[in-house]
């Protein structure tokens, strides 16, 4: 389970979380909503250990602190991200980079490496259940990818490394509507008792087809609002005004 | 990220032993003694030692070329020794199981096993230490497809009319300052001739390997592929660590007549010198081919060793329809110095040429990209696409780009793109936030930016560069 204490985060002197407290259990899927800038995406760059912030707090990932790792260790340990921004890295074969972070994840966790021809079958799998085209596994990573090819890459990326944390910062955003379903069924389909998810979005839409445990609102730079998966309507009909006004 | 980047870059070189080898060797200076002194150790022809005489005296002649941006201490030609052969013991060895095993010993490590290759690899090889060829195997094979694959010295003594018609035929013995010198004192090499429509039956490889101390290694390698014919050849250098730098003067000749091929792949990877600059090889080589009508000519070069690395592999696109390509990773670390590049010169009509070249600094590096696409008169319809791209690794290294251009002929079309980019922080975390650690990471970046270059590199080559681009960064980062 994810435990999150009292956590600020500070970039070129300006507090951008500050005090935030957050629990997730295994098993559990919990929203996370807030305005543009409220800080969700720094929440995600700080729970997998991005350079560049000052922060202070405690984040425990089943009692172990994460803080003090390496974005590497946090991986090892079992921290996806799905980013907001997926990047590109011109001329790293899209299969070869998912088989080396898939191997660099299994040595961590005392387990073989998957030789080329076991991860192919494994990732072709995937891809089917994601609609993803094979041909993109030999494609440069995310290179020349739409927004949407993005998107369900790291859907791939995260059904192959089988973590115990993911994160997913606006998956949802710009994906057309059969791709919105093939994603939310790839993140329903990770659902289950070894995992927590955060899955940060502005749509209620998601929220419909995975349906959360929990729901917060992020704003102010905590957790101004929290409440089950109502809440993600709620704001839909008032706007986050009012969690201003009850923080 | 800088915090992390900044520190010094360390590398180590995995090649740097040296071997006692029994040595036969030059008294140290450059004077016309020695120069008929190396022709006579090799019992060479009369028309041979006037040849190396009218380049040495051209060569006094000539100022070092002071144009490339690379800085260093004057070299004193007169401190060093111009021959080092391994001693035989015994007469020359007729097979490979009567090369001095200390000789083969020295190849292994290297990770070239002399006999593995005649065995497994499929691919012939010429061994070369110091200034002597010590192996070449394959020889019976090639023979049979009438291919000749030998070292220069034997060459000379068997296939003279072949030698003296082709020898200094691109390169002349008064090209600039240092083929004279290579012209002068070479003391061996590679020689491969591929005769009319004959495909090369296997990738032909010379390996270097500069051992004795004080010793400049100068050897020429000569390859002619007749109409149709095609050939693949790798070359490959280690040399070991030592604290003063050594002088590499090599030239390199390419012939490829109507409609042949040749593919020329360099991994390069002389010892570059400690971290603080100290040692290492002066790599100045002249490299170039002459291409007839419709015939390739493809220069492939890694290169990430040398202090200093002053080469410019060149194709001369004589006939009508010829076709000369560059790809190019040159990796710089530490205070090593690259002014590299290539010069395109299109004299027949429909020419093509395409250049790719990418420049990588780390340290305190610096890397220089330096092409001239000259298109003459003559070469109507000629087109040229040059792409220069340079990745910095860290804040104090620098990258240079000198791209000339000459067009006289008003059909001709030259293209040029050029780009200048860090290793980027958002790429990084996002491979270290999939497990891979910062310096994987960069290795893999690096890789993916050279991608272009390594896929032109025969399959084994491809895979040694990977490592070795690898192991020249190491300790670029983290
Ligand atoms: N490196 C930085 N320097 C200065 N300000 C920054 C930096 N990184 C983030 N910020 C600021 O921190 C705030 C939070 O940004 P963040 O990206 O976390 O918001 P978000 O909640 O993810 O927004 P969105 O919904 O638009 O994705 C923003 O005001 C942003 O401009
Ligand atoms: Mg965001």
């Amino acid at each position: 389970m994810l435990r999150i204490d009292g956590l600020t985060a500070s970039v070129a002197g300006r507090r951008i979380l500050d005090g935030l407290d957050l629990e997730a259990g295994a098993g559990e899927i919990h929203a996370i909503m807030g305005p543009n800038g409220a800080g969700k995406s720094t929440l995600s760059h700080v729970l997998t250990g991005r350079e560049g912030y000052e922060v202070t707090g405690r984040v425990t990932l089943d009692g172990a602190d994460l803080l003090a790792l390496a974005p590497e260790e946090r991986a090892a340990a079992g921290v996806f991200l799905a980013f907001q921004y997926p990047v590109e890295i011109p001329g790293v074969g899209n299969m070869y980079f998912l088989r080396t972070a898939v191997n660099a994840v299994r040595r961590a966790r005392g387990l073989d490496e998957l030789d080329a021809m076991g991860f192919l079958a494994e990732a072709k799998a995937h891809m089917a259940r994601l609609d993803i085209d094979p041909a993109f596994l030999s494609r440069s990573v995310n290179a020349g990818f739409s927004g949407g090819e993005k998107k369900r890459n790291e859907i791939l990326q995260m059904s192959m490394l089988e973590p115990r944390l993911a994160i997913l910062d606006e998956t949802d955003s710009g994906l057309d509507i059969d791709a919105l379903r093939v994603v939310a069924d790839g993140i329903e389909r990770m659902r289950g008792p070894e995992r927590t998810m955060l899955v940060i979005t502005h749509y209620p839409r998601l929220l419909e087809l995975v349906r959360p445990d929990r729901v917060h609102v992020l704003q102010g730079g905590r957790i101004a609002r929290s409440g089950d998966h109502r809440l993600a309507h709620e704001l839909e009909a008032e706007g986050y005004k009012p969690a201003v006004a009850s923080a | 990220m800088s915090d992390v980047i900044d520190g010094l870059v360390d590398r180590e070189y995995a090649y740097g032993f040296h071997t006692d080898l029994d040595t036969d060797i030059a008294p140290k200076g450059l004077t016309e003694d020695v120069v008929r002194l190396i022709s006579a150790k090799k019992q060479e022809p009369e028309w041979l030692l006037d040849w190396r005489l009218g380049a040495f005296r051209h060569f006094l002649t000539l100022d070092e070329p002071a144009w490339p941006n690379v800085t260093y201490p004057p070299i004193d030609y007169q401190d060093m020794h111009y021959w080092a052969a391994p001693k035989p013991k015994g007469p020359a060895p007729q097979s490979l199981d009567e090369v001095d095993p200390e000789v083969r010993a020295m190849f292994d490590k290297l990770g070239i096993s002399l006999a593995e290759q005649e065995r497994l690899s499929g691919v012939a090889v010429d061994a070369i230490v110091d200034s002597v060829s010590v192996a070449t195997t394959f020889k019976e094979r090639l023979a049979e497809a009438g291919v000749i694959f030998c070292s220069f010295s034997e060459a000379v003594r068997e296939h003279p009319d072949l030698v003296r018609k082709y020898l200094g035929s691109v390169v002349g013995p008064r090209d600039n300052f240092f083929a004279a010198l290579n012209s002068a004192v070479f003391s061996d090499g590679s020689f491969c001739f591929v005769p009319a429509g004959v495909t090369c039956p296997m990738e032909l490889s010379t390996y270097f390997r500069m051992n004795a101390a004080e010793t400049g290694q100068f050897e020429r390698t000569l390859i002619v592929a007749e109409e149709g014919a095609s050939v693949s050849y790798l070359e490959g250098c280690t040399a070991p660590m030592r604290d003063e730098n050594q002088l590499h003067a090599a030239v390199v000749e390419l012939v490829a007549l109507d409609d042949a091929a040749i593919k020329y792949s360099t991994v390069q990877n002389w010892y570059p010198g400690d971290a603080e600059g100290k040692g290492g090889i002066y790599n100045f080589v002249t490299k170039r081919g002459r291409a007839g009508a419709r015939a390739k000519i493809s220069w492939t070069q890694v290169e990430t060793g040398s202090a200093i690395t002053w080469k410019y592999p060149s194709v001369i696109l004589q006939g009508d329809g010829s076709v000369g390509e560059f790809y190019s990773v040159a990796v710089t670390a530490n205070h090593q110095q690259a002014d590299t590049g290539t010069k395109m010169i299109h004299i027949g009509r429909d020419t093509t040429s395409t250049i790719v070249s990418k420049g990588i600094s780390a340290g305190r590096a610096q890397n220089t990209y330096r092409g001239l696409v000259k298109m003459l008169r003559s070469a109507t319809g000629a087109r040229n696409h040059t792409q220069c791209d340079s990745l910095l690794i860290g804040s104090e290294c620098g990258a240079h780009t000198f791209p000339y251009v000459e067009v006289r002929n008003d059909t001709a079309e030259v293209e040029h793109e050029a780009s200048t980019t860090r290793v980027n922080e958002d790429q990084l975390f996002y491979c270290r936030q999939r497990g891979l650690t910062e310096e994987d990471a960069t290795s893999m970046i690096v890789n993916g930016f050279c991608r272009e270059v390594f896929d032109e590199l025969p399959m084994e080559f491809a895979v040694e560069a990977q490592a070795l681009l690898r192991v020249s960064l190491e300790g670029s980062v983290g």
